[in-house]
């Protein structure tokens, strides 16, 4: 029993049918209180379905979902008054300018008008815009978008926060920005359920990650251990001397007992260092294979370990590849 | 980092998330209890009302359409229906306020329909609020400009030389009634702007509906001419009864049947596409 409390969002066998398609088939999901919990899959996945019955936008047709153990469905109202959601496409009124969009909305949740524009005053300033305030949104460019669309979501502030895709679209300086801004809310305590196709973003924000593909979970974990069910990560080592290549790949190969890939840099090879069956770290294994190539005669001018990048992940998992990766 | 000249122009772009500042502002979230019904549906007719601040062309079929309306079926049919445009004028004025009045709610739907094709009503649906909040503030918004149509009419019709026998409280009536009713009627459209896909079906749709029923009624002549079987539709449309009881308020000579018959109609009307709104608002 106590172990629900601490949990901020359960669900089992969430499903979600339109039509021919199974846009959410049977989603097991438990999330921690206080912390950003990735949700990553390609196009199509799923996420914004699972999302949007979490945040009560959809009625589930199959399986239960409980936010602080409240039932979506049976105490939609209670849910509603503790989650927030940031859609994938903004939702706020384009014809407003970012102020009354926040004042509109804190009255919405009981404010007071004085405090409602007190509120979003220092809302609009802790996000950059209030020099935008006055400005009707359609005008805003797709960061300030984004940013004021979040800010709406937290006038009061949730205990659970749904990001959809906060930040498909930006630019990389908006989306270090957004990142900033989900890290500083978790740091307040809300927990920050957040979707995302990019690998990196997840592994950055997330402290577990569900990886969903056509509407089923097909990982669960935290990035370490997705990478660890793919492979403990990769050595990449630069030679003194190109005409040595040939003879460190015989010897990393023998050592790492993997495939060795011969980078585009004739000098460079890159190594699996694959799940392990010994007891042996990655780095111990790759300090082995670094000195067998000394005791070759092999001069190494530098090396780096690599952590399996979640790409990786997703095509072992999904034997696709990731868009991103298919289109690369 | 950036000089004071960058950071004037480009203030959007320079933008540090600070986590004093923002963190303070999440930190003091006192916890302001639910708003009633009422006050969600209000500061939703707000939320109208700015819209009409900043958008001021969507008044023009408030104010356009109906002087149009008015000018055009006054000139047009007068001198043959009444033998003079003075004389029809007494007659169609009442017809032509409901007329225009119950055509501007076809409006109600197509706002709907784009504020759910823009996502915005998904933050409203997830809000702790009322939940038909959102739309009845956004059909109390279109009383507003209904009641700015009316007034167009009447004061052109002032000027064109219409007379009402019921006074300043007849008119007032009968507008009081034509609101409450083209309240009622608006949700014909809010289902409508639900239930349709594009803005322009549920346009097509409305006319298909509101034609009919505005233009085989009483406002332009009396009934007693029309065939028996469409008399026997005008008989039932309450849109016709409307025109009657706006009609007799406005006279001076007010017909409790008819008044009775509206409010009635008025009543059904938004007791069915009331729920049914509700119904599919919530299953979106
Ligand atoms: N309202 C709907 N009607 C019919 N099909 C839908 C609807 N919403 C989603 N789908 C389908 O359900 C599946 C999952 O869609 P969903 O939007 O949840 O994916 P997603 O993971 O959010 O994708 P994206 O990254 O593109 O946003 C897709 O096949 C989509 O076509
Ligand atoms: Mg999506």
């Amino acid at each position: 029993m106590t172990e629900s409390t601490d949990l901020a969002i359960e669900t089992s066998g969430l499903v979600k049918v339109f039509g021919k398609t199974r846009a959410v088939d049977g989603v097991d999901l438990a999330v921690p209180a206080g912390t950003v919990y990735g949700v990553l899959g390609p196009n199509g996945a799923g996420k914004t379905t699972a999302v949007k019955m979490l945040a009560t936008l959809l009625r589930p047709d199959g399986g239960e979902a409980r936010v602080f153990g409240h039932d979506v469905l049976r105490e939609a109202d209670a849910v509603r008054s503790r989650v927030s959601l940031t859609g994938q496409y903004a939702s706020i009124d384009d014809d407003l300018t970012g102020m009354e969009n926040l004042v509109l909305l804190g009255r919405l949740l009981g404010h007071r008008k004085p405090a409602a524009r007190d509120r979003a005053a220092r809302l609009l300033d802790a996000f950059g815009l209030s020099d935008a305030a006055d400005r009707s949104v359609k005008g805003y460019s797709g960061g300030m978008r984004r940013r004021i669309d979040i800010a709406a979501s937290i006038i009061k502030t949730p205990d659970v926060l749904f990001l959809d895709e906060p930040t498909t679209g930006l630019d990389p300086r908006s989306r270090n920005q957004v990142w900033d801004i989900v890290r500083i809310i978790v740091a307040q305590g809300t927990t920050v359920m957040l979707t995302t196709q990019y690998l990196d973003e997840a592994d950055h924000l997330a402290s577990r990650i569900a990886v969903i593909d056509q509407g089923k979970v097909i990982a669960e974990g935290t990035p370490g251990e997705l990478k660890a069910s793919v492979g403990a990560g990769s050595i990449h080592v630069r030679l003194r001397d190109a005409n040595q290549r040939a003879d460190a790949q015989r010897v990393m190969a023998r050592a790492l007992g993997g495939e060795v890939q011969l980078d585009a840099d004739p000098v460079a090879l890159t190594a699996r260092i694959s799940g392990d069956e010994s007891d042996a770290g990655a780095a111990d294994r790759a300090a082995t294979a670094l000195a067998e190539l000394a005791g070759a005669r092999i001069t190494v001018d530098d090396f780096s370990l690599g952590q399996p990048s979640l790409d990786e992940v997703f095509l072992a998992l999904t034997d696709h590849p990731t868009e991103q990766e298919a289109a690369a | 980092m950036s000089t004071a000249t960058t950071s004037e122009t480009r203030p959007s772009t320079s933008y540090t998330p600070a986590a004093d500042s923002l963190g303070a502002v999440l930190a003091s979230g006192e916890q302001p209890s639910r708003p009633s019904a009422l006050s969600a549906s209000v500061t939703f007719g707000w939320r109208a009302m700015l819209k009409i601040k900043h958008v001021p062309e969507q008044l023009f079929d408030v104010t356009a359409f109906p002087i149009m309306m008015t000018l055009m079926f006054t000139y047009l049919f007068g001198g043959a229906l009444a033998g003079s445009t003075g004389d029809y004028l007494q007659f169609l004025l009442p017809g032509i306020l409901v007329m225009s009045v119950v055509m501007i709610t076809m409006y109600t739907g197509v706002g709907v329909n784009t504020d759910i094709e823009k996502g915005v009503f998904d933050r409203f649906r997830t809000l702790p609020i009322w939940r038909p909040a959102a739309l009845v503030g956004a059909v109390l918004g279109d009383v507003f400009r209904y009641a700015m149509a009316s007034t167009v009419i009447l004061v052109l019709g002032l000027i064109l030389g219409f007379r009402p026998g019921g006074g300043l409280a007849g008119v007032l009536t009968a507008v009081l009634l034509l609101m409450a009713f083209s309240f009622a009627f608006s949700w014909i459209w809010t289902m409508f702007g639900l239930l349709l896909r594009t803005e322009k079906s549920v346009m097509g749709v409305s006319m298909l509906v509101l034609f009919p029923m505005t233009f085989l009624s009483n406002v332009f002549v009396n009934p007693e001419t029309m065939p028996g079987w469409l008399q026997a539709f005008v008989d039932v449309n309450p849109i016709a009864h409307l025109v009657a009881a706006v009609r007799g308020l406005m006279e001076g000579n007010p017909e409790a049947g008819e008044i009775t018959w509206t409010l009635v109609s008025g009543g059904v009307i938004l007791a069915v596409f009331g729920t049914l709104t509700m119904r599919l608002y919530n299953r979106k």
